[in-house]
């Protein structure tokens, strides 16, 4: 109990509950409030004596709530369990029918039993079920997306264009800003790690070659993806995650809307048209990073830049670039929205689904890109 | 402080309230009385500001101008660590529940206790079944998730939450919606079998005519920004407002006042 201060001066300041014992007659004092027990030993009560016969005197007791009303049945029952008989005397009406109370409830609630936490080979076993069960289910989410694609194809006007362009602003232009700093920012760091190489060998017009090179085919569209996966796909996540609990997704159900109609495809459509874009401007600022570097450090000055970045730089590689970034785009809405789907609960479920849409959005785009190196060499189209 | 033998005197004191909400004014002037042990109901149309009253009175939201009293306490302006041990002694039963869906049903209820005492974990792990108990739960549910819960028994766990401190006042946000008749009726005995036997004193903002002629002393009607009346549910039904006269002469209110007069 905190005291001092004025403004409690009206509410009592709780007295220890205790005994005082005398020979096999007990009083209890005190206030037998949550305050009041803190400090309460129930061995003071049962060392005390060792009697067969026990008589409890209520007339101390000042004031009793549900959990003194609780102490006391404890220390009642351990007493019935010693052996003693319990007789109580001058207890109060009030505090009986308490005592009452709290006995009949504990009662009817009766006890519970504790849930057995399942072994290791269990544990591993649902596991192992539940990753498969969630994989062919992301799979099934993959096809009816591309379901939904295709009714779209036959009903064009059915599509909700206001939702897409919602969603082009705040995926696309709202992004534009950190997407800039960052790609600029890489191609600072890469032209400035290069450069230095290159300056030993004094080969630094090479420089072009590097910058050009690593950005455009695969820096600057891993970097947007990767922004645009923690920035949007966890977004998605949530906004689905939690019309789930609201039941909104249900109430589109019944008006008769496909969740995915609605809540999907503008996203999914909206992303592919915005990342590619995305990473486009991401392409210029990180040459543009690149360029300003290599003016610095390796007394390439703009033009010459300029001069030698068509020659080292086919348009293949280029659209090698810009052409991963839809892919991307499409693992990131799919991952997001399909996270989104599978909140069940409450606010932890949310939090828990956006983290996990997350990181299996940028490690997926991450073994994408692997996948695309390995393909596209092997055709041979890197240069 | 439970069953305490202190003479009838004010626990809540609303006096001269204002809050608003950008330009629209909640209440104004507004002036609310609530003394020891009784049960109180707000009622008033939708959106005459019932909950606002209420959050304004649990330290949720800060009035525009104006003075509430609790326990004696001014709480406007109050500091951080008076409002701390101050809301150890209410309890506040949200409209939704608002049990953490985290937390299993035992470990909500024992939250405020672990916050608020020094009980080791195996007391207030007993403490948090008997307010489990208490409000009418079987013991299994404890273990469960406030998920696994149907809506009367998420009604219950959130109670035995709000009773966790055995607090003097108890806060209800429209208790008995979305209940079962059985289930409201017995909600509606509950908390009068609390208030006796704990002497609590219950403020509740419900539309549940049954509730109010079962289980309240007095029934504030909220209107134009005020209180516009404030008595036993009996007379109340006699003011002559039109707006409390048109709240409870529906069917629906002249239904309830049969049926508890033929009760009595």
């Amino acid at each position: 109990m905190t005291g001092g201060e004025p403004w409690i001066a009206n509410i009592p300041l709780a007295d220890r509950a205790t005994f005082r014992c005398e020979n096999g007659a007990c009083r209890c004092e005190g206030d037998w409030t949550l305050d009041g027990i803190e400090d309460f030993d129930p061995r003071e009560l049962s060392s005390s004596s060792s009697a067969s016969e026990f008589t409890l005197d209520g007339a101390g007791i000042q004031t009793i709530d549900t959990t003194g009303a609780l102490q006391l049945l404890n220390v009642i029952a351990d007493l019935e369990r010693a052996g003693c008989t319990v007789r109580w005397v001058n207890l109060r009406e009030e505090h009986q029918a308490l005592l009452e109370l709290v006995k009949e409830r504990l009662a009817a609630a009766g006890t519970a039993t504790a849930p057995q936490p399942p072994n290791r080979l269990e544990q591993l076993g649902r596991r192992v079920a539940f990753q498969t069960i969630r994989t062919i289910e992301f799979l099934a989410f993959i096809g009816e997306a591309a379901a939904s694609l295709a009714r779209l194809a036959v009903h064009p006007q059915r599509f909700r264009w206001r939702a897409l362009f919602s969603d082009i602003e705040t995926a696309g232009v709202n992004a534009l800003p950190i997407v800039a700093l960052l790609a600029f920012m890489m191609g600072i760091v890469i032209a400035y790690q290069g450069g230095q190489q290159l300056q030993a060998y004094g080969a630094n017009i090479f420089i072009v070659e590097l910058v050009a090179l690593t950005m455009l085919r695969e820096l600057a569209p891993l970097i947007t993806a990767i922004i645009v996966a923690g920035r949007t796909g966890s977004a998605y996540t949530a906004q689905i995650g939690t019309m789930q609990i609201t039941e909104e997704v249900d109430a589109l159900r019944t008006i008769g809307i496909r969740p995915m109609d609605l809540l999907v495809l503008p996203k999914l459509l909206a992303l592919i048209i915005a990342l590619p874009l995305l990473t486009v401007f991401a392409d210029a600022l990180s040459v543009f990073g690149g360029m300003v570097m290599a003016q610095a450090l390796l007394a390439v000055s703009f033009g010459d830049f300029l001069d030698r970045f068509p020659q080292v730089v086919t348009p293949t590689s280029f659209l090698l670039g810009v052409g991963k970034a839809p892919v991307f785009a499409a693992i990131i809405a799919l991952v997001g929205c399909y996270q989104g789907f599978q909140v069940r609960g409450g606010a932890d479920s949310v939090g828990r689904q956006t983290t996990v849409s997350v990181v299996q959005s940028i490690f997926l785009v991450i073994a994408a890109d692997a996948l695309f190196s390995v393909v596209l060499g092997g055709v041979g189209l890197w240069r | 402080m439970a069953l305490n033998p202190a003479p009838a005197d004010a626990v809540i004191v609303v006096h001269g309230l204002q809050t608003r909400f950008g330009a629209t004014i909640i209440h104004e002037n507004l002036d609310f009385t609530v003394q020891r042990g009784e049960i109180v109901a707000l009622v008033g149309g939708s959106g005459s500001g019932k909950t606002t009253l209420l959050r304004a009175i649990i330290l949720l939201l800060e009035p525009t101008a104006g003075s509430i009293q609790l326990f004696g306490q001014e709480i406007i302006g109050i500091s951080e660590s008076a409002a701390f041990r101050l809301r150890r002694r209410f309890g506040m039963l949200f409209q939704q529940g608002a049990l953490f869906s985290s937390l299993t049903v035992r470990e909500n209820v024992a939250m405020p206790l672990r916050e608020h005492t020094r009980l080791s974990i195996r007391r207030i792990a007993e403490i948090a079944d008997l307010k489990i108990a208490l409000a009418g739960l079987p013991a299994d549910a404890g273990n469960k998730l406030p998920r696994e819960l149907s809506g009367g028994m998420l009604k219950r766990a959130a109670l035995a939450r709000s009773l966790a401190l055995d607090p003097a006042l108890l806060f209800l946000d429209e208790p008995t919606a979305g209940l079962d008749p059985v289930s409201a009726g017995a909600f509606d005995e509950l908390v009068v079998q609390l208030k006796e036997s704990l002497g609590l004193t219950v403020v509740m903002v419900t539309h549940d005519l049954d509730t109010l002629w079962q289980a309240t002393d007095r029934v504030a009607f909220l209107g134009e920004r005020r209180v516009i009346g404030y008595a036993p549910m009996r007379e109340l039904t006699r003011a002559q407002h039109p707006l409390i006269q048109a709240y409870f002469e529906g069917p629906r209110g002249r239904a309830a006042r049969e049926q508890s007069c033929k009760a009595r």
